[in-house]
This record gives structure tokens, sequence and C-alpha cells, in this order.
């Protein structure tokens, strides 16, 4: 129940060299413009010939270059949804989406009428593409790749032309079809907070080099990784749940591994699992148990690791009970602190800087 | 109102078009395909031979496929030895001349709307599962109808004009070869046939004119259709 890649590929100058696993769930493929993201998904649903590779989806390969084998993408069984929509123009929503479930040839009714139902297209079955809203259109697509019974779904930073209102809208129908839906997903982006919100599992590449790989809030709270700890919105992605609201200060007290954390108050029900960004910037660090300090938030823990970030500043990671947090501090107060792997801190975090992403990984 | 002899030309012009146009259009299709999709070494030769009945005088290209296709050209002695067909002389050897002219001006149109249509929707439906004679078929065929209508239009346009080359290559046998055109250029020869020649003119102003309305008419309808509205 899973993607396994290794591939070699040169186009001038640029070189793409490595592999990874993709487990079941949704593992985002992040890096910046230009690092390979495109070039290897492209390679995955065989629209591109890579020079070296060997791909397998469920231990059925696909691609295997030593034994000259390359199946042509429509023999491969993957649903991409590209970063445009690409909605056949002169098909209307309900041929688009039939296209692909023709030609898999498998049709089941009650699947097509549970998706079109989660991803809330039942109402726009009748109408061309041009009738439609870009958000509108881009869940259309989902639907149509997802139609077409794929054994993998691609997804190449499918919100990136979409505006903040659009991607507030497709978000929910991407973590739907990620805990609903038994395929595995790759999803491309270099937006962090997609990331954050939507992957379990993280690849990280870097100008055509396969840099880090794991499960995403390890892989994010690893202080080597500079593509991360230079970013202002570095930060630990802490899983935890509901535990109880305060209506009176409108607040929320999460339990997570580390202890409880206060945060502005939540819609979820009591008892409900989220998870939060908690940005290195807004978390400070104390070797002194604090009092009568206005963070809501101190945890105890000892520091995992220190790495550079940017000249003036270093990221700390703190292990707080199996949770690591991410603490942004000078490197000035490294040295006045002198902070080193196994000391033990105290990390407070200021209960208003929760960004919620979302639900938490089933 | 027209004579028998009119109706005849006229009838006669009518199906050396359409059979001209109907029996050119897989092959430019394929030719379209060939010149906007693939790059092989000695394309601009091919694209130069496809254009050339553009640039050629008519008489030129219709002497070139009298020498081709007459009884004693190597062409028209195969045909007619092997497969029993005669083209010179002939209704069918006036649509081949119409073929030929209008030919380049059916590619030019279709080429244009396969330049147009977005390769990207072609990826799309590969990875849907569709061989590629399947997104030929379903996909890039539908998107560029306007233009094969608007390329068929055209070269019609141009076989119902035609004269020069047909005159050359089949000569001007009235109720074989004699069209619309050969009819009127007759009619312009003999002294008193002036009354002829203008019911022929106004019938060829006619039958443009409806051409070119449906042309327009079919191509924004498609131009709709093809942006998804």
């Amino acid at each position: 129940m899973s993607l396994q890649v290794e591939i070699v590929h040169r186009q001038g100058s640029f070189e793409l060299r490595g592999g990874f696993d993709a487990p079941q769930g949704l593992t985002a493929l992040f890096g910046p413009s230009g690092s390979g993201k495109t070039t290897l998904v492209r390679a995955i649903a065989g629209l591109l010939k890579p020079q070296q590779a060997r791909i397998a989806v469920d231990g059925a390969v696909l691609v295997d270059t030593a034994a000259g084998l390359c199946l042509p993408a429509h023999r491969r069984r993957i649903g991409y949804v590209f970063q445009e929509p690409r909605l056949f123009p002169h098909f209307t929503v309900r041929q688009n989406l039939g296209y692909g479930r023709w030609f898999a040839g498998e049709a089941k009714a009650a699947d097509d009428a549970r998706l079109i139902d989660l991803l809330d297209i039942g109402p726009l079955l009748a109408r061309y593409p041009g009738r439609l809203s870009g958000g509108e259109r881009q869940r259309v697509a989902i639907g149509r790749a997802l139609l077409s019974a794929p054994r993998l779904l691609l997804m190449d930073e499918p919100l990136s032309q979409v505006d903040a209102v659009r991607k507030a809208e497709i978000l929910p129908y991407i973590e739907r079809l990620r805990d609903e839906l038994r395929i595995p997903i790759v999803y491309v982006s270099h937006a962090l907070d997609e990331v954050v919100r939507l992957a379990g599992h993280l690849v990280c590449l870097s100008q055509g080099g396969f840099v880090a790989a794991g499960p995403t809030a390890e892989v994010l709270t690893r202080t080597d990784l500079t593509m991360f700890a230079q970013r202002p919105d570095a930060g630990a992605v802490v899983a935890a749940t509901v535990r109880r609201h305060d209506p009176e200060y409108r607040l929320t007290e999460l339990a997570c591994a580390a202890g409880s954390l206060w945060v502005p108050q939540l819609g979820h029900a009591v008892g409900s699992p989220v998870r939060v960004w908690v940005r290195a910037q807004d978390v400070t660090l104390a070797l002194q148990p604090p009092r009568e300090v206005s963070a809501l938030n101190v945890l105890t823990g000892t520091i995992a690791s220190i790495g550079h970030a940017d000249p003036s500043t270093a990221m700390v990671a703190v292990d707080c009970g199996g949770v690591t947090l991410l603490a942004r501090v000078t490197h000035f107060s490294v040295d006045r602190l002198q902070l080193r792997a196994g000391l033990p801190v105290h990390a407070l975090v200021k209960s208003v800087s929760f960004p919620i992403a979302g639900h938490a990984m089933s | 109102m027209l004579s028998p002899d009119e109706w005849t030309a006229l009838a006669l012009s009518l199906r050396v078009a359409a059979v001209a146009v109907l029996a050119s259009l897989p092959l430019a299709v394929l030719a379209a395909y060939l010149l906007a999709r693939w790059r092989f070494p000695g394309i601009a030769i091919v694209d130069g031979l496809i254009h050339l009945p553009l640039t050629l005088p008519p008489v030129v290209t219709g002497y070139l496929l009298l020498l081709l296709f007459g009884t004693q050209g190597p062409l028209g002695r195969f045909l007619s030895e092997q497969l029993g067909v005669v083209l010179a002389f002939r209704w069918t050897g006036a649509a081949l001349a119409a073929a030929v002219m209008g030919f380049p001006l059916m590619v030019r149109s279709i080429r244009l709307s396969l330049e147009a249509v977005d390769p990207r929707l072609e990826e799309a439906a590969a990875t849907l599962g569709a061989r590629p004679l399947w997104v030929f078929a379903t996909v890039t065929l539908p998107l560029i109808g306007p233009g094969i209508v608007s390329g068929m239009i055209l070269a019609f346009a141009r076989a119902m004009g035609e004269f020069g080359a047909t005159i050359t290559f089949v000569s001007n046998i009235p109720g074989e070869t004699q069209t619309l055109a050969s009819a009127i250029y007759t009619y312009t020869q003999v002294p008193g046939a002036d009354a002829q020649a203008l019911r022929l003119t106004a019938v060829a102003v006619a039958v443009s004119m409806v051409a070119l309305v449906a042309s327009e008419w079919l191509a924004r309808r498609g131009r709709r259709r093809v942006a998804g509205l």
C-alpha cells in the first residue's frame, strides 16, 4: 500500500537524483521552485520518461529502466490533479467526471455518488467548465482524477492558482479525501501551511536532491535543515485533543504529550483531535521556571539540538515529553545562556500564537 | 429561371466541390497534425509542397496534374490499369483539381486550430487512462472542430471558384467537366450570351455568400463550445 521511487534524471545542468517511499495517507513533496518536484511527479505519472528509474505502486512496477520497462501514462492508473484544473471545455461536468471512469471500466455507482457528495459537486453536473468558479473547477478536477479508479493520486500544487478564499474552500475537501479514501496521495507544494495542515509524511527536495524524509512533525523540527530554519514561519506541528473550553475568557485547553496548551477558543467539540502549528518565533526559552509571566503556556523539556538559522539567530529544538518544539533565539542568547543539547529548559509559548492546522491525522 | 445546361453546370460544380472537400478532409487533418505536432527533417519541404498550389499559377498546377494523372501520365496510367479509375477529362479529375487547389487552405485552418489546442488537456486525458488514439478522438478532434469546419468551407468556396487548373487538366466538356466557372467563361466567349453569363454570375455570388455566412455562424458556435460555455 505505498509508492516507491528511485530516480536519476538530468535536464541540461539540472539533475534530479534520489528516491523516497510514500506510505498510506498524504505525503507532501516540499521544496522551493526549481527543486525538481514537478519533474518528479511527471515521471511518476508517465508524462516524462526518466533516464534511470524504478517506480512501483502497491508492488506493481510501473517503471524499471534497468529492465527496459516504462508503462505509458494511460496504463498506470495514477490520478493527476494539475496546478490548473485542465477540465475538457467541450464536455459538461458530468462528462468530465465520467471520462476517466469510462476508461477504468469499473463503474461503481455507489462510489460515484459518495465522491460527488464528498466534493459537493452534485449541483454542477449539467454545467460546462467555463461556467464554474476557480474553486469549483479544481474540485471537479479532483473528482475526475479519483473516478478513474487510481491506485495513487498525485496533486501538483493544486491550490497555487487559486486565491486565499478558494484555498480555504478546497482544503477541507482534500482533508476529507485523505481521511476517507484508501489511496496514497502525493501532494506537491511549496506552501508550508498546506504541508503542515495536510501531510502526515514529508519529503523535502532542494536543487534536485532529496534532503529529508519522514513524518511531518519530525522533519519540520530538524534544526539542521536550513530550508525551514530560514523561513520566518518555521515551527513545529503538535498533535493534541480538545480538553475543555473556557467560555468566560474565550480560551480552549488542549492536551498533548507535553502537557496542556491554552489557545484562543476553538469551535471543535471536546475530545476532537486537532493539529496546532507552533511557530519558532513565538517560543521563548528560560533556564529557570518562569513566574508571573503573561504567556499562558510553559512546557518543560530538554534541548534536543541547536542549528544555525541565519547570521543572527539559531533554531533550538526542545523535546517536551515526546513533543518537539522549535524556538528561534539569537546567537547571543545561545552563548549567554550556554544553551546546548541535553540542557533542561522551559519553553514559553504565547497562547495567541496558534494558527490552527485543521484536523489531526486519523 | 436557369436553363437545363446552366442547372447541369451548377449541380456539377456543387458535386465536384463537395467530393473534393470530403475526400481530402482526412488527408488534410493528417497533414495538419504532422505539420503542427511533429518535428522531422524535411518538414519545410512538405510544408512547401502542400502550399505550392496557393502560389503557383493555376494553369501550372493543372498542367502538372495533366502530366501526372493524364492517360499517359505515370500515376494516371497506374490508376486506370490497376484500379480502373480514369481522371483525365472526367468530373473526378475536376474534383482532384479542386481538391489540390483547396488543400492548402484546409490544412492551414486545421493546423492553426491544432496549434491552439492546449496540449495539457491531452496530457490530462492520458492520465485518465485514454490511449493516444482515444485522446485524439475525444479531446483533440472536438476542440479543432471549428477549425475543420471553417477549413472545409474555405476549401469548398475555393473549389467552387476553381477555373484555371480544372480547364487545363480536364478541359471544358458540358455535362462532364464544365463547372460554373467554365460555363461562365464559355458564355463570355459567345456573342449574345451576356444574359446567361450574368445569371450564372449571380448564382456564383449567392453560393459564395451562403458559404461565408454559414462559415461565420459555425465558427462562432464552435468557439463558444471550445470555450466551455
